[in-house]
This record gives C-alpha cells, structure tokens and sequence, in this order.
C-alpha cells in the first residue's frame, strides 16, 4: 500500500492534469477562449443538434431509380462501345424487366457481341464476380442481367457520390458544421446545426441541375417539332419559358459532369447575370472538337430537360470556358451555378426521417442540465462527506477529476454532447462514487474484523477490485450495445457513460489509492475514521 | 466528528426467510407488468409508430380540447395532444400523411401556421418526422439491443462465475425490464428513443448490484465450504447491504436532482432509470440471489476438474 513508485504517482497526475487542461476550453466563455494560449487545447465540448437546435435528414436511396439510372446508363455505354470499329448493327435496345436486350443483325456478329459486351461488364471489386451477367439467347440476341454483386457496388459508389454532392450543396464553401455522412449501406444522415427551415434545406439537397449542351437538329421539319414529333436520333424539347419547342439530337455534346467550376458572374455586354463555367480536361476537348466541327450552326443549352437558350457557334470555343447566359436574377444565378459545381445527385434520394430542433429549447435544456449537474454533484459530495470523512474527501477529489476528465476526454474525441447525454452524465456522478464506495466499505469491514490500519486499506483495495472490475464490465456492454444500435442522441448518451465508467474506475482506484498512500506515508495515523 | 452510518456495523438481516414471499410477489409483478403492456399497451412515439411530433411552447396553458380541435379542422387525421414537461409545452402527434414527402412537408407548415394565427407568441421546439420503414427499424433496433444486452451480460456472468449465477442474472434483468415496461404501461407516459436508453441503463446498473453481491457470495462460498447455502446468502447480502444502499442512494441523489431541475424533454428517462434504481436493487437481493438457492449453489460450485474431485473423495468436505 506504502509503496507507491514515484513513476505511478506522475503517471496518474500527469494523466488526470492532461485530462483536465483538454476540459478547461469547454468550461469556458468563448471570450476567454479567444484569449487562451495557442499552444494549449482549445477543442471544446460540441453540442448535439437536440441542444444546438437545428435540422437532421435521414436521406434513403431509391434502390429502384438507381436500378433505372444504371440500365440507362448502360444502354449507352452499349450504344457506344458497338459503333466503335468494327462496327456491330443491332436492333433497338429493348430495357424491360430490369434487363438490357438487343438483336444482333448479323448472327456471324453475336459472338463478337457477346465478348465486347463482357468487357463493359466490370469485375466487382476481387469477387470475380462480374457486374452484369451476359448471355447469348436465339442466336442472335444479347441480353445483359445486373448482378447482385454488380448492383450493390454500384449502389455503394453512388452513394458516395451522393454524399459528397449532398455536401457540397448544402455548404459550398465547406466552412460550415455540417455532418453528413453515410449510414448503412442506402442511407445519408444530414445534421446542420442552426437551420430552423428543413423545407429550404430539403430544396437544396433535392434540386436537380442536369445540364447538358446538344446541337439543334436544323433538319427537322418546324411542324412538326411543334407537336412534339422529332426524326429519329434527336428529341423535341420546350424553351425554358415555354413559349416553343425545338429539336436536338439525342447524342450529348458535353454535360454538367465534365463541368471542374461554375460560378455566378454578369455577362460583360448587358451586365445581366449569368453563369460562368469551366469544363475538365476531356470535356473542354470535346466541346473543342464538337464546336470546331460546327461552326454556324446552333446548339441548345439544357438544363433539365429544358432549352435555356440555343445559340449559334460564332467561333470554336477551344478554352474549355464558357458562359451560360437566360432569363437569371443573381440569386437564381448563384444557385444554378451551387447546384452545377456540385454535380448531379447519382441516385434519387427519399427523406425517410426528418427532426428539426429549435434554438430556445436547447437553450433551456442546458441551462437546466448544468443547473441539474451542479446539484447532483453537490449532493452526492455532501453525502460522501459526512459518510466517510476523510475518505469521502477523497471521493470528492475522484468525483471532481472524474467530472472534468469526462468533459476533456470528450473534447478530445470530438464527441457532442447531447440531451440524454446531460443524464448520461449526471448519472455517472452518482454511479461514479460506487467504486470508491465498494472500497471505503470494505475498509470498514475489515477494520471491524480486527485488522491493523495498513493492512485493511491494503485488503480493502485489493478485495474490493474484482467486485469494482466485474460490475463495471455488466455497464459497458449495455453501453456498447446503446452505442451500436443506438443513433444520434442516444449515442451521445452511450459514449457518456462508457467514458463516465472508464474514468470513474481509473480516478477511484488509482487516484484515491495514490492520495490514501501519500497520507498514509506521511501521517503515519494510529486510528483511522471511516 | 461522527460520520454518517446508515447501516449499522454488523446487521444480520434474515433476507433469506421472505425468498418465497418475495418471489410470488415478484412473479405476480412481473406478469401483471406484462398483461399491463399487453392490455393497456404502450404509449409509443413516433420514433417506434412513425408519423410526425410537432412541440410546442404557449405563453400560457391552453384548453386541450381546443387546441386538438383546431389541430384536428386542418384535416391531417387524427391527431394526438400530451403535455409534455411544464404546463404550457404540449405535444401534438400526427399519423404520418399519405403522399410521403411532400405531403408531410405541408402538414408541418399547416401546423406551425395555425398555431401562428391562433396562439400568437408560441413557439415552435421541435418537429420529427419519422417514416414506417425507419420506425420499424428502430423499434427492431431497439428491440434487439436490450435483448442482446441481456443476454451478453448473462453470458458474461456466466462466464465470470457459474452457470447458476448467468441464469439468475437472465431472470433479474428480465423481472426489471418488465417492471419498466409495466411502468410505462401504466402511466401511458410516451416510449421513445430515450427510453431505450433508459432501460439500457437500467440493465446496466441492476446488474452492477447484483455482480457485487454475487462477487462476495462466490468469496464467501471459498471462504467458508462448511455453511450451509441459505445463511451463506444471507451473509453475503449483510456484508454488502452497507454498499448497496450508500451506492443506490449517491445514484439516487444525483437523478433526483436531474428529475426535478433538469430539462423537461428527458424527465421520462430520468423517471425511469430513477425508479429502476429501485427495482434493480430490490431484485439484486430478491431475485438474484435466491435463484441461487433454488438452482443448487454450494461451495463445490466453484472448484472445478482435479480440486472438486478430490473434495468428493474426502467427502465431508474436509479440505480448508
């Protein structure tokens, strides 16, 4: 009991002040903060969205538009990749039942077809597994089936792109503390702190911006354009104002993906707002290439399905700059150019769960959660004081350190605090002295069975460690059980307690022995008062 | 100065003597507890049912019968109103629209307007909006969590102790689960995602108490091979009483104050991990420990293989 190493004593203090310096910062003012050394911590406490007030989406994927999104995506690849050289005619590409199909004109072709096919198909991952399964039917038919495998890594990489243009729209800049991260293997959770209007952040998120450029079809005959009938390999498409219709081929010249910048500006001659873009490396080559082939001839700006304008190509455009100009007020400018820089949304997202916090009720609810705290604290001190006197003292000190080390630990991890995490809290106050508890007790007892000072601390420490180590274990795995399947507030409340019992064992068995010994050692008491 | 001693030095309480009375009051407790929740039902919240929470603050009490009329002439179906905390924040449950988002959308704004025009100077807390699939997510989640905790703490009894000791570990977070769930039962007060929580907690925390006694029992069952199990029990709950009831009341002491200073919106977790305080301790000695009875304890339970051999072959129990 006496023989404390030196190197344990610094241990334990250089543990616990390390503690205690990363809880100062939450602790106080933020003017005080703003004065506080560089070279010490200044993470604070952060508080959960029930606190902070603000707005959480659940996003969910919509499993059968990606499906959709895939296949089309495909028929397009396949279009492609078979007018390359050597060319293979097919017949139209028939996409019913989840299922790309087409007829090989010439059966002699099929195998051919078949064996390109394959090699659009990507391996997923090191499955081996192919994205698409191919198979020849008829004699002359290919029919492409997605995989299981194929489909959820496709899932999974949308989602990940959704994520990130979730992100970018909600905050452009990438200054604000916004969360959002993937959950699960379809789900995208949304926290924006402050937000009271889910509805404008739920219009951020959903608003689609596909822009793409495709030159105008000047061989389609006008009347029929205005019943909507276009010749095959264009499309008829309304003007943004809906006053007329226009054609355009089907093939896309350049889109909104090939796009590296946009950004609001004012078009140079009337001053009126518009939007400035840069496409990426390949897109400007295209778009080079395209617009050399053409010149004279005029080509439609598409956002949406809609013609924002159908300018001529006066000169080839070979920068990869470009600016996009229609009927835009600044703000609707500013937003278009958001909405492009942040890239299409790769799959339609559904708001599964919506929550949205105001200001003044977190407000309240830390006021009284520190009001509560404060209390608690105080009362269990005071009840630990007059039970065991000088030990109960040393309880204090566990239970002071073991309050500012829950706070410093949390700032470290950057764990928010949340509502239940106020009860989390307080109720590792009170649970918190229940190891120290177990030992003073035991001390008691085995003074009473006779023995001397030294040896009944000694035996009380020892004897009461197993109880100590086995009852909190029963804690942490219904800790770690709230954390795995808990969300958000709750596992606020889990990450509390876990840290509350880790540090609560560590303060009442290593920080009160090693006070006890020190006054053992240097007092050298005759009776001991527990 | 004389410190404080709840617990008198040396008590021996006959804990044992009410172990039958005790266990048809906690099985008549335990079932009724469970007919309550099958019956009477519990009060879910959107978070387990779905559909939409709007909470509000007015500057003073309003007639509830009012308010739910005029919540209910918006045409969103019908709708639910509670106090919630203090007596001017309410409440009002909406079954989820038909329509999915959009309509949703409109049924919020509906309602913050109305309580706009009709009640100027409230304020709108908090409005939740949970859909079928996520609620039956997390009620499964819920679910399984407290069932996985029961069973990994059970397992882990056993695995520290013996067998007897996971099972009366199962049988004690059983009786406090229901005990809660009976509670909320009764007082219809609303089952959200906090009371998971709380009930995690609860688990948690009764076999915090229980663990203690059963370390001593399996100290004392080392210590003193000759005696008999039942005053065995009995001295082990007398050792550690002193513990238990300084241990329950610190715990005790810092929730009272949260339950009555603290924010409204967890009073309904703090009420139950207050009350399963109770429960947890009661059945630590109650249920705990008596199982062990029943289910056969005695000293050789703890020694195993070579050494439980060589006791038989002495017999008497001679070995010290």
């Amino acid at each position: 009991m006496l023989d404390f190493a030196r190197w344990k004593v610094w241990a334990i203090t250089l543990t616990i002040l390390v503690g205690m310096l990363f809880a100062v910062p939450s602790l106080l003012p933020q003017k005080a903060l703003d004065r506080y050394p560089a070279f010490l911590p200044h993470s604070r406490v952060s508080l959960g969205l029930d606190l902070a007030g603000g707005s959480q989406l659940l996003l969910e994927a919509d499993v059968a538009d990606a499906a959709k999104q895939r296949i089309t995506a495909m028929e397009e690849n396949v279009r492609t990749e078979l007018r390359n050289d050597p060319r293979v005619e097919i017949g139209d590409i028939s996409t019913n039942g989840g299922r790309i199909s087409f007829m090989v004109r010439d059966p002699a072709q099929l195998d051919t077809g078949v064996e390109r096919m394959r090699t659009l198909a990507q391996p997923v991952g090191l499955t081996g597994t192919r994205a698409w399964d191919v198979q020849a039917f008829d004699g002359n038919r290919v029919v492409m089936t997605p995989t299981a495998q194929g489909s959820a890594e496709a899932l999974k990489n949308a989602l990940t792109v959704a994520r990130d243009v979730v992100r970018r729209r909600i905050d452009p800049s990438g200054t604000k503390e916004v969360t959002v991260i993937n959950q699960g293997a379809q789900r995208i959770l949304v926290q924006v702190p402050g937000v009271q209007d889910p509805e404008a952040l739920k219009a951020l998120i959903g608003q689609t911006a596909r822009l793409e450029f495709k030159l105008v079809d000047q061989s389609a005959d006008p009347a029929a354009v205005a019943q909507g009938r276009a010749p095959a390999g264009s499309q008829v498409l309304p003007l943004a104002d809906g006053t007329a219709n226009i054609a355009v081929q089907r093939r896309v010249m350049v889109s909104g993906e090939q796009l590296v910048e946009a950004h609001q500006a004012f078009d140079p001659q009337s001053g009126a707002p518009n939007i400035s873009i840069k496409f990426n490396a390949a897109g400007a080559r295209r778009f080079g290439r395209v617009t050399q082939e053409n010149v004279g001839k005029p080509f439609a700006i598409i956002l949406d399905e809609k013609v924002l304008s159908a300018p001529n190509i006066n000169e080839p455009i070979l920068g990869g700059q470009a600016s996009i100009s229609g009927n835009f007020t600044t703000e609707s400018a500013n937003a278009l150019a958001i909405s492009l820089a942040s890239g299409k949304l790769p799959v339609k997202l559904n708001v599964v769960e919506e929550r949205t916090v105001g200001p003044d009720l977190g407000r309240d609810s830390i006021q009284k959660g520190i009001i509560a705290s404060v209390l608690a604290v105080m009362a269990v001190i005071v009840f630990m004081l007059i039970t065991y006197g000088r030990f109960g003292v040393y309880a204090t000190a566990a239970l002071i350190v073991n309050a500012l080390m829950i706070l410093g630990i949390m700032a470290i991890f950057n764990a928010s605090l949340t509502l239940p995490g106020i009860a989390g809290f307080v109720l590792t106050i009170g649970a918190a002295v229940d190891a120290n508890v177990l030992i003073n007790e035991r001390i008691r007892e085995e003074m009473r069975r006779g023995r001397k000072i030294l040896d009944a601390l000694d035996t009380g420490y020892k004897e009461a460690s197993t109880a100590i180590f086995d009852a909190n274990i029963t804690n942490t795995i219904a800790a770690a059980l709230m954390w795995y399947f808990g969300s958000g507030p709750i596992r606020g409340f889990a990450v509390v307690l876990f840290i509350g019992i880790v540090t609560s064992v560590f303060t009442a068995v290593n920080f009160t022995r090693m006070l006890v010994a020190l006054w053992v050692k240097r007092r050298r008491p005759r009776e001991l008062h527990i | 100065m004389r410190l404080l001693k709840l617990v008198p030095d040396n008590t021996n309480i006959d804990f044992m003597r009410w172990r039958n009375l005790a266990l048809i009051l906690s099985i008549i407790a335990t079932a009724a507890s469970l007919m309550l929740v099958g019956v009477r039902g519990l009060n879910l919240g959107v978070d387990f049912v779905g559909g939409q929470m709007v909470r509000a603050t007015f500057p003073q009490a309003v007639q509830v019968d009012q308010l739910r009329d005029q919540v209910g002439a918006l045409g969103l179906g019908e709708a639910s109103i509670q106090e919630s905390g203090g007596p001017t924040s309410y409440q009002i449950r909406l079954p989820r629209p038909e329509g999915g988002e959009a309509a949703a959308n409109a049924a919020a704004s509906k309602v913050r307007q109305m309580l706009g025009s009709q009640y100027p100077g409230s304020r709108v807390d908090s409005v939740e909006t949970v859909s079928g699939k996520v609620s039956e997510e997390l009620a499964t989640d819920g679910a399984l969590a407290i069932g996985l905790a029961m069973i990994g703490i059970a397992m882990f009894i056993w695995f520290r102790f013996e067998w007897q000791f996971g099972v009366g570990a199962l049988v004690t977070l059983f009786h406090d689960v229901s005990m809660t769930l009976g509670f909320f039962s009764l007082t219809q007060l609303q089952v959200d995602l906090n009371v998971v929580a709380a009930i995690l907690t609860i688990v948690g925390y009764s076999l915090n108490d229980t663990v203690v006694i059963y370390d001593r029992i399996r100290e004392n069952l080392r210590k003193y091979r000759k005696m008999q199990t039942v005053p065995l029990l009995n001295l082990s709950l007398n050792e550690t009483l002193s513990r238990t009831i300084v241990t329950s009341l610190s715990i005790l002491l810092a929730l009272g104050a949260l339950m009555i200073f603290g924010p409204e919106v967890i009073f309904g977790l703090t009420v139950a991990i207050f009350l399963g305080i109770f429960v947890g301790t009661y059945s630590s000695i109650y249920i705990s420990a008596p199982i062990l009875v029943w289910l056969g304890v005695r000293p050789d339970s703890f020694l195993r293989g070579e050494e439980g051999e060589k006791i038989e072959r002495r017999g008497d129990g001679a070995v010290v």
